[in-house]
């Protein structure tokens, strides 16, 4: 992750926060796609609502949104269209209600995909979070629940977790309007391309496997040198996804 | 040229599947979690991690025990009708009060000075506004406080419990546990209800929910049980019970709907649906404290004005209807008198009457509609028309007033009881019925949950008044 150098003041999100707009609906002539993405009921809807002034129905229970939302709001006079996808535990599972959040930050290309964790429970929050790294290199990770995460004294290094991760990591408590700001300050500048992460990949797999997605990943790459994840292509053709191999032949997704 | 290299991938992906075996999902699946296990270990510090989790535990404890879960869901479904029977209540007489005995004489009166032709004047102020001001009236007060404490206790997390709670029922009964979300999301909505069923992934068991969500209480039928439960069922006690006696009623007959929805998962997932019932997991989410007046806030605007909202633009054409078939004549009577008479036969042996079948009809749209439309059509043929006209539904802005005119129509307990059980179990609503459609892609699927509960409701309502009159 790079961030290029800039004076303090503008690096603060405060310098910028008169520059936000909340759209609403109007998501029309869009400069950029964010995905929010991220396990069921860790407030995803929450901070979509935050962002967007919308008020997409949130409640305390997981699979409250089942239909994706759309919404926008404009910082800095560029204009962002916000997808609220329905919360998953997995990408790899081809269940059915996960295949509106799959697909499209799989063939959406979101320009950024704000993966929203629940602090307290990151452990297993990552496991959603590492596979989505697999895909997208444009990735933001809003650290939610911090408040509950604070009365469970539970204390993240987000430094640290972002250096292990490869992507920004911000904390907010989406519920009370806590980092918003710095959440949308992130997401422009990943936007923008003034922060390049460098997305962590997978590693604690067998040998063998590892050939084997390497050799695979290549060979995507011969014939669709454009394409940025050739090494989750890789691990679905070994999977055996039919979806993939159609696509694949088509060259739908490219 | 292309096209062979990428078959060459695919057969290159084929054979390397063959050299790492069928571990491939579980090896990267492990991979996954001890590379999140690295990352957490490094990242995480946990000071004192009991403390919270011991009191959400303590809670689930008592909340979700064999002894105590069922209890405390019943008292807090009792509460909540409880606020919503007594709270509704002044506010729905103000509204009736400045709606139908300010408003309606004042625009009465603007009529006839401007000299509008007494058909329009009748069609638009007598029907149209009447229409709208009684949904209003008999709405806007119920839901405004059913729907933002029903939001407070999903903020608050407490939905997930309930489906903890009955998820052995369902388990009986064939159908999906996730299905207790759905039918809670039902007793606000069942159009909202329906669509919620999505969480369901097996298709047998989301189609038991679509159709059985009908028999969760929605918000256009609880100002229905509210009232008739007050008005027949609190009289026949005495009067310091009788709220007591209203409520029992009404929540009598939402679990009545309950054990309904039960029965019928039961029948489906034996005969046309079968199947074995699937796992699943379902995180019990931590108790959060609702942001108090962010819910209210929203709930009111969004959930409580919609539904209104809805709700009128129903009422409007449908008071419009009323008013024509009131005041359209075949022959020596009007349509309506005609409608009513023709079904008072099949009326009488489902204890209720021709009125009571015909407002179902034109509640098609919208069941906020019936009560209103019911109060109009007894004043027609009761002809008791407080001096306003036919087709016109006026000034009844007191519980005791409505009973005197639904008394002169010939009600009695019977005839209250049987609008109760008729209000839960009949077709849905034409919001509800499309969605359904729109759900299941299927019109076989969209009928059989239109119909079901009409027949159920016929056979209930009939049985019911053929042993009332063969002991009372």
């Amino acid at each position: 992750m790079e961030v290029k150098a800039k004076s303090a003041c503008e690096t603060c999100s405060h310098f910028n926060a008169e520059g936000l707009k909340r759209l609403g609906v109007n998501t029309t002539e869009v400069d950029f796609v964010v995905a929010l993405a991220g396990n069921p009921n860790t407030g995803k809807s929450t901070v979509f609502n935050a962002l967007t002034g919308l008020r997409q129905h949130t409640g305390n229970w997981p699979g409250k949104t089942v239909t994706r939302a759309e919404g926008a709001f404009e910082y800095n006079k560029e204009k962002y269209k916000l997808v609220d996808l329905p919360g998953t535990y997995s990408l790899l599972s081809t269940s059915e209600d996960e295949e509106v959040a799959r697909n499209f930050i799989l063939f959406g290309k979101p320009d950024v995909t704000v993966i929203v964790v629940d602090a307290s429970r990151l452990e297993r929050n990552l496991n959603l979070v590492l596979q989505i790294l697999e895909i997208t290199d444009r990735a933001v990770l809003c650290l939610n629940l911090m408040d509950e995460a604070e009365r469970n004294h539970i204390e993240i290094d987000t430094r640290t977790l972002a250096r292990y991760l490869g992507i920004p990591v911000v904390p907010t408590s989406a519920r009370y309007d806590k980092g918003i700001p710095e959440l949308i300050q992130t997401i422009s500048e990943v936007a923008n391309g003034k922060i390049i992460c460098k997305p962590h990949r997978i590693k604690n797999i067998p040998k063998n496997i590892e050939n084997a997605v390497q050799k695979l990943s290549l060979e995507i790459k011969k014939e669709y040198p454009e394409i940025a994840n050739s090494r989750w292509i890789a691990f679905r053709l070994l999977e055996g996804d039919e979806h993939i191999i159609e696509l694949l032949r088509t060259g739908e997704f490219v | 040229m292309k096209n062979k290299n990428i078959e060459h991938i695919i057969s290159l992906s084929n054979d390397l599947r063959w050299q790492i075996g069928d571990e491939f999902h579980d090896n990267l699946a492990e991979g996954i979690y001890a590379d999140a296990a690295e990352i957490v270990k490094d990242s995480v510090h946990k000071t004192d991690e009991k403390n919270k989790l011991r009191l959400d535990a303590r809670i689930d404890k008592i909340i979700t025990s064999k002894i105590w879960g069922f209890p405390i869901m019943f008292l807090i479904l009792a509460l909540v009708l409880w606020l919503t029977i007594i709270g509704a209540n002044y506010p729905s007489s103000m509204l009736a009060g400045l709606l139908l005995d300010t408003v309606h004489p004042a625009l009465k009166a603007f009529a006839s000075s401007i000299g509008m032709p007494w058909w329009l004047d009748g069609f638009l102020i007598d029907g149209v506004y009447l229409a709208v001001a009684w949904v209003i009236a008999v709405m806007l007060p119920p839901m405004a406080i059913f729907f933002p404490l029903f939001t407070l206790l999903e903020d608050f997390g407490y939905l997930p419990r309930v489906a903890f709670n009955l998820d052995h029922l369902f388990k009986l009964s064939g159908a999906h546990g996730k299905q207790a979300l759905t039918m809670s999301m039902g007793f606000g909505c069942n159009a909202a209800g329906v669509v919620a069923t999505r969480i369901i992934d097996s298709p047998r068991e989301r189609l038991i929910a679509i159709i059985t969500n009908n028999f969760s209480l929605c918000n256009g039928r609880w100002p229905t049980q509210i009232l008739i439960a007050t008005i027949f069922v609190g009289a026949v006690v005495p009067n310091s019970f009788s709220s007591i006696a209203s409520l029992s009623a009404v929540i009598g007959i939402a679990i009545l709907g309950i054990f309904f929805m039960f029965l019928v998962s039961w029948a489906l997932s034996k005969t046309v649906l079968k199947g074995e019932v699937s796992t699943f997991n379902l995180e019990l989410p931590p108790y959060r404290p609702p942001r108090f007046w962010k819910t209210i806030y929203t709930s009111l605007i969004d959930r409580t004005i919609i539904v209104l909202w809805r709700a009128i633009v129903f009422a409007a054409p449908a008071g419009a209807v009323i008013w024509l078939i009131s005041n359209v004549y075949l022959g020596d009577q009007s349509m309506a008198a005609w409608l009513i008479s023709s079904l008072d036969g099949f009326g009488f042996l489902l204890g209720l009457n021709g009125v009571i079948l015909v407002a179902y009809i034109v509640a098609i749209p919208a069941n906020e509609i019936v009560i209103p439309t019911i109060l109009m059509l007894t004043v027609l043929v009761t002809g008791i028309d407080g001096g306003a006209g036919a087709g016109v539904m006026f000034e009844l802005d007191s519980v005791s007033a409505t009973g005197d005119v639904l008394r002169a129509g010939g009600w009695t307990l019977l005839t209250a009881i049987n609008l109760m059980l008729f209000s839960l179990l009949h077709n849905p609503c034409s919001t509800t019925i499309y969605t359904i459609y729109k759900e299941t892609k299927s019109v076989k699927w969209t009928v059989v949950a239109s119909i079901l509960p009409v027949i159920m409701g016929f056979i209930v309502t009939f049985l019911v008044a053929q042993i009332w009159r063969l002991f009372i």
